[in-house]
């Protein structure tokens, strides 16, 4: 039949042809799947929705009729300039200071041992190693990636500080180094941020055409010339955008810096006093004994949100940082 | 008019040029560089066989063929480009002023110093212009702000660009038009100050004008380099080279004077990739 209609191209049209929508299974399958799939896209959406709108009502305006917001308790302005975080003792100070001093001296450490190492890393691997030695090496920094971070607490705890720190800077520099201490948070912090640096830089760097390699290699230059003044500038936006994802990891992680630095907020830039930072004292309050609606239990939204403005800007920065880089070579 | 017809008019035409501007003729021709019984292969697929050839000094040699045929592996080989492609091996010699390039003492940094690369497709770096044309000087050393300058603006003035950079020496190279940035890699390519420069197709990804331009700085270039030029385009090849090799499938089929090999070819395979019957 269809033959016939190829050869005469004439055949009239079929009467009585319809093409309105009918119902069909092949279209009950297609709204299914749809539904489905749309569904699922929404999820992570409506979490993050759900997540912003619970910071809300709890820290900055509570919907609720009789109860009050966090922000309606303590002036943001107290939140932001009182040097001393209390909530659990009589005389509360609701200071974020000594919570963010703490936060961002450790993920400073953490960044300082880990970016550089990171991407001295990559650098290997993209420009120096045999394509096999990659082929291996991948597999063990997601191996490293995949250790449980209280793990790296516990090592913090029970070896980067007896054995590490206090050998080096109590023995011999006669620095006190309490066994909770910020320092060796920072040391695997910096150890833990290694794979995520070195996995991203890499990728970045073996982005850079072959050809401008090719024509650094043609002018006379070296590897280390060609890695370092050519592939790198080139690779640059997206080395950066790896570093602010890194440090955002570092300011977000939990486990291992409320096991290895402590929970004392403490204002002061001493790596080898005990510190808490944002996410360990939120941990602190959640596994205690706190009533819903008091204020220590508000406060833990408080400082949520805080940790979450300030890890998605740095996601934004990097996000927007890694756009500009995928303009420049396609 | 027939097509070999026309490729002698192509070559009349240059000739006129080349007297108008009293180039000195081709038959005073010394050897730059002597390849003799080249074998090369990528892994186990061999690319290039037994290929032996001259290249004459200060004058424009010519690679033609179809694609795979050799002749960009050939070009690549004679500064030693292939070394970086894992997989590469090569037997027979590469003789550069008589001397073995792939001797176990050559220093390659130096050898491609001497030995320029032009590619296909432009790769400006992304950086200024200035630091651009100052990559060579400086990875050899060069510190001095004002010799790097002076380097520079020769540099660009042979590439036939200063002109039209002149006054924004500090502006991103990747800002420049596809034909600004192929003459800008001629510039950095000379700012090492080498004796030949290999050009890997260096105007199939530009429009016409931009070609015609390369193709005259390539006319200015003769007389103080020896280039070695990979072209697809026979016109081009008859319109600038002295010395024409033809390759297919790894092998060199034949190298003459251009207008000897455009004219009178002498084998088969010549006549009919010169004369569109393949290829």
């Amino acid at each position: 039949m269809s033959l016939a209609n190829v050869a005469s191209p004439l055949t009239p049209p079929k009467v009585g042809l319809r093409l309105q929508k009918q119902f069909s299974w092949v279209r009950a399958r297609e709204a299914g799947v749809r539904a489905v799939l749309v569904s699922c896209a929404s999820l992570s959406l409506i979490t993050t929705l759900a997540i912003v709108y619970m910071f809300f009502t709890e820290a900055v305006y509570a919907v609720a009729p009789g109860s009050t917001a966090f922000f309606q308790d303590v002036s943001l302005w107290d939140f932001l300039t009182d040097t001393e975080w209390s909530p659990q003792f009589a005389d509360k100070h609701f200071g974020i200071l000594p919570l963010l001093c703490g936060t961002f001296v450790i993920a400073g450490i953490g960044s300082l041992i880990g970016l550089p190492i990171g991407l001295a890393a990559a650098i290997y691997l993209s420009e120096y190693a045999k394509p096999r030695f990659r082929r291996a090496m991948k597999p063990v920094l997601e191996v490293l990636a995949g250790i449980p971070s209280v793990v790296y607490g516990y090592f913090a705890l029970v070896f980067v500080t007896p054995y590490v720190l206090r050998p080096i800077f109590q023995s011999l520099l006669h620095i006190d180094v309490d066994i909770f201490n910020a320092m060796s948070a920072g040391v695997v912090l910096g150890v833990m941020i290694i794979p995520t640096v070195c996995s991203l830089s890499e990728d970045a760097l073996r982005a850079v055409p072959r050809g401008l390699r090719e024509a650094g290699y043609a002018l006379g230059s070296t590897k280390y010339d060609v890695s370092l003044k050519v592939v790198v500038p080139a690779a640059l936006s997206g080395i950066v955008a790896s570093f602010l994802l890194a440090i955002s990891r570092a300011i977000g992680e939990t486990m291992a810096v409320s096991i290895a630095a402590g929970q004392m907020p403490r204002l002061s830039l001493n790596p080898f006093r005990s510190m808490e930072t944002m996410t360990a004292y939120i941990v602190n309050i959640s596994l205690g004994d706190t009533p819903a609606g008091t204020i220590e239990y508000k406060s833990l939204y408080a400082v949520g949100f805080t940790l979450f403005l300030i890890t998605l800007g740095m996601n934004v920065l990097a996000q927007r940082v890694m756009k500009r880089f995928r303009e420049v070579y396609e | 008019m027939t097509i070999m017809q026309s490729f002698n008019e192509l070559v009349h035409q240059r000739q006129q040029r080349e007297s108008a501007k009293r180039i000195r003729p081709v038959e005073t021709e010394v050897t730059k560089l002597d390849v003799r019984n080249l074998n090369f292969f990528y892994g186990e697929k061999q690319a290039l066989f037994d290929v032996s050839m001259t290249v004459a000094e200060r004058a424009v040699t010519a690679f033609i063929g179809p694609s795979g045929c050799g002749k960009s592996t050939f070009l690549r080989a004679l500064n030693r480009m292939n070394d970086i492609i894992e997989g590469a091996h090569h037997n027979g010699t590469v003789l550069l002023e008589g001397q073995e390039i792939y001797a176990p003492d050559v220093d390659v940094v130096a050898l491609r110093k001497r030995v320029g690369m032009v590619f296909q497709k432009s790769t400006p770096f992304p950086k200024s212009i200035f630091d651009n044309v100052a990559y060579g000087p400086k990875i050899a050393g060069q510190r001095n702000y004002k010799t790097l300058s002076e380097i520079v603006e020769q540099s660009l003035k042979r590439a036939a660009l200063w002109d039209e950079v002149k006054d924004r020496l500090q502006d991103s190279a990747l800002a420049l038009s596809g034909g600004q940035q192929q003459r800008l890699c001629i510039a950095r390519a000379l700012a090492t100050n080498p004796d030949v420069i290999l050009m890997d197709e260096p105007a199939s990804a530009l429009d016409p004008a931009s070609t015609a331009r390369i193709e005259d700085l390539i006319f200015e270039l003769k007389q103080n380099y020896t280039i070695v030029i990979v072209t697809h385009n026979m016109q081009q090849a008859a319109r600038i080279s002295d010395w024409t090799a033809f390759f297919y499938q790894g092998y060199l089929i034949e190298k003459d004077h251009t207008q000897k090999l455009f004219t009178t070819p002498k084998k088969k395979q010549t006549e009919d990739y010169i004369t569109g019957r393949f290829g």
